[in-house]
């Protein structure tokens, strides 16, 4: 199970996604999984190692180390991009509840939903609409918290993202004062930038995709009091919930017929 | 063999299993399996490296090092995750030898289709029902017990910064200091974190499977 194996899950996520949602994921693989893998990991690589204090005192090195890199920025990176990852997964869970139910209705005989066979149910894709969207614009909500979260955690606890050269430990056993020095301060400085970078972006492409996804259930809630605004007295509101839901249930299965064809 | 055919093995098994097992296992595969082989691995992987003893006395670090670590965390963890997913092949094979029975009744004339055989989801009742049960049931025992194991070899769940040894042939007493112990109890508490939400979830799931059963004879008799 690494990096490969959750790339394999949330490819799947990615055909219910909205566009911004798909170059969210593009983002997030060679922009920030893949620098993590390929150069950051290499640059973090000797961290220990090359950590050298000016004293002969042992466990002094030790001590210093985890005084001031109490979780190495590397594993910090690891838990950002798998919590804000996962919430990809809650809609991939209630796609495949809705393809589930969808099945045993097909099964049943219904004939409200005119599927050609089971292979078309596993394939179409889902429109965003109804509980889906709240599913997804929850799991979009959750990706802000967590990015906003961590990006926070980095700022307070090395207060600000500048790797320092040297940084002076009084910590036991150390004798006095003891000069440390960082291995590759720069590199590390100009990764932690890039990265924070990548992360805001990701940061704006999430606000972005809400946005859409407010403005487009705003506009559709429009639509239909317009709709009903029209023709006010010859429904009563039980005919008009029925039809609502026929609307939705057709309108579904039309789009997801439409959605496989075109 | 590695994680990944693990994962293989273990994703037949989703097909039959419950909701609540399904996320079981995308939390054990995500936050445990996955945070164990991309983060935890390399906080430990210079534990013994950078276990330092502040004394000149050749083999007292090994001695010292040995005496506080018995068994690394990261075996441990290692040790858990395999025990843990384990029991869940009894499933496969219940569900395999169910197939099995079905193609050789299939052979010997009766009218299934081998196709849908291959591919049908299996519910979860009468002896498959019971070894789901138990399959969950040594689940939690497993997760409980490895648990309590590393409060019991770690005394707690925190890592000491600061050790101090009186192993022969270290002399009188020696200061050694542990590697990134900050970073390690984080990943630890992380870990337990996680241990105790599969236990929940497992709770959760014998819960449902129970009262599942216990509804049954209920609506066999209105």
């Amino acid at each position: 199970m690494d990096w490969g194996a959750l790339h394999t899950i949330l490819g799947g996520v990615n055909k219910h996604s909205t566009s911004i949602g798909k170059i969210w994921l593009t983002v997030l693989f060679i922009f920030r999984i893949m620098i993590l893998v390929v150069a950051a990991e290499r640059v973090w690589g000797d961290e220990q190692d090359d950590f050298i204090c000016n004293t002969l005192q042992p466990g002094c090195k030790n001590v210093c180390y985890d005084h001031f890199f109490p979780i190495s920025h590397i594993r910090l990176w690891a838990l950002q991009l798998i919590f804000v990852s996962t919430p990809a997964l809650l809609v991939a869970m209630h796609v495949a509840y809705r393809r589930h139910e969808k099945k045993r209705q097909f099964r049943k005989g219904d004939q409200k939903c005119e599927y050609k066979d089971i292979e078309e149910i596993r394939r179409q894709r889902f429109h965003i609409d109804g509980s889906l969207w709240w599913t997804y614009t929850s799991s979009i909500f959750f990706r802000l918290v967590f990015e906003a979260v961590f990006m926070y955690a980095f700022y307070f606890m090395y207060d600000g993202f500048r790797m320092p050269r040297l940084m002076k430990c009084s910590a036991w056993p150390c004798p006095n004062i003891v000069d440390c020095f960082v291995s590759r301060p720069t590199e590390k400085t100009v990764f932690t930038i890039f990265m924070i970078a990548v992360s805001s972006i990701c940061i704006l492409l999430n606000v972005a995709e809400l946005c859409y996804l407010l403005a487009k259930f705003f506009l559709r809630r429009s639509k239909k009091a317009g709709n009903q605004k029209q023709h006010p007295n010859h429904e009563n509101k039980e005919e008009t919930k029925q039809n609502e839901m026929n609307e939705l249930i057709s309108d579904s299965c039309q789009n997801t017929v439409i959605g496989f064809t075109s």
